[in-house]
């Protein structure tokens, strides 16, 4: 075997090794993932309420 | 040295500090990570007794390096949390263990899908993956126990705590294969004597090991940001309760 069917083929073990790519990139992209939303919805909601406190104490 | 801790330590410092080094280190993983994963998977060769199946390797020890040495910050930090007080420790340890329990996961997950068609089973009860299913409980009860009080800073030193008792176990891990007789084989990359294993597969190894921490440090610091971002905004809410309480009084009392 050679080529791209080789590579998929991984000798024989295709089901073993993809599964254990996949099952990394899985799971370090959900990490990823989750702290970069969790990171965003923080900042825009620490935005918000500077901006509302800002706007209170002006007052 | 106490006092230039603390000045290192200080959040408005480390949010300006990590804002210049986060892209960095984003950006050497995403270089790394698909460098890495070329070698592991293409340039490498096949192994002669374990075939393609070898190509495991590369992202499952990554993966368990990582597990523990995760764990070594997470207890670094919550000794400095527990000794100095200092906040930006609890975080640094909160920030920690969902990235650690992730890379302990994946060490397990990919060392069950290399132990079946090498050892013929997916699991076995020895020492060294006994110990690493300990490691990934320890990660998930440090995630929990900081919402199990009431009190913010109750949970942060019970989870501190449970940190520095778990740390017992990081040991274990690495002398397991040496102490008890494992399926799993003893270690072949650190060892005295040198690797045992060819420079075509320490290659993709090493490049490998270095993306995981890279990868580990960028989210790292984007939990870091996010967790201070987090207290700044239970801060803001506090004083904006403040606000309205004491509008409140001038408005009844007038």
């Amino acid at each position: 075997m050679n080529g791209a069917d080789g590579f998929f083929a991984m000798g024989g073990y295709a089901t073993y090794v993809w599964s254990a790519y996949a099952v990394a990139a899985a799971v370090l992209i959900g990490v990823a993932a989750s702290a970069l939303f969790r990171a965003r919805a923080r900042r825009v909601e620490l935005e918000a309420l500077q901006a509302i406190l800002g706007r209170e104490r002006r007052r | 040295m106490v006092s230039s801790l603390h000045r290192f330590a200080n959040p408005a410092r480390f949010m300006r500090l990590s804002r210049v080094v986060l892209p960095w280190a984003a950006g050497l993983t995403l270089v790394l990570m698909p460098v890495g994963l070329w070698y592991a998977l293409v340039a490498s060769p096949a192994e002669y007794q374990q075939g393609d199946s070898v190509r495991i390797m590369y992202v499952h020890v990554p993966a368990a390096w990582m597990a523990m040495f995760v764990y070594g910050v997470m207890a670094a930090a919550s000794a400095v949390a527990l000794i100095w007080r200092h906040p930006l420790a609890d975080i640094a340890a909160r920030a920690a263990s969902p990235i650690g329990a992730g890379f302990t996961f994946v060490a397990l997950a990919t060392g069950a899908l290399w132990g079946q068609p090498m050892w013929g089973t997916w699991w076995a009860w020895d020492a060294r993956l006994t110990s690493v299913l300990i490691l990934f409980f320890l990660y998930l009860g440090h995630m929990a126990i900081y919402d199990a009080f009431d009190d913010p800073t109750k949970g942060a030193r019970a989870a501190a705590i449970l940190a520095l008792v778990g740390a017992i176990n990081v040991p274990i891990i690495h002398f397991s294969v040496d102490w008890w007789n494992t399926l799993h084989q003893p270690a072949s990359v650190f060892r005295g004597d040198g690797p045992t294993i060819a420079a075509s597969m320490l290659w993709p190894l090493g490049i490998m090991a270095l993306a995981f921490k890279a990868y580990f440090v960028t989210i790292l610091l984007v939990r870091m940001r996010s967790e201070i971002n987090a207290a700044k905004i239970r801060g803001l809410r506090r004083a904006q309760a403040a606000d309205s309480e004491i509008g409140l009084g001038a408005e009844t009392s007038s």
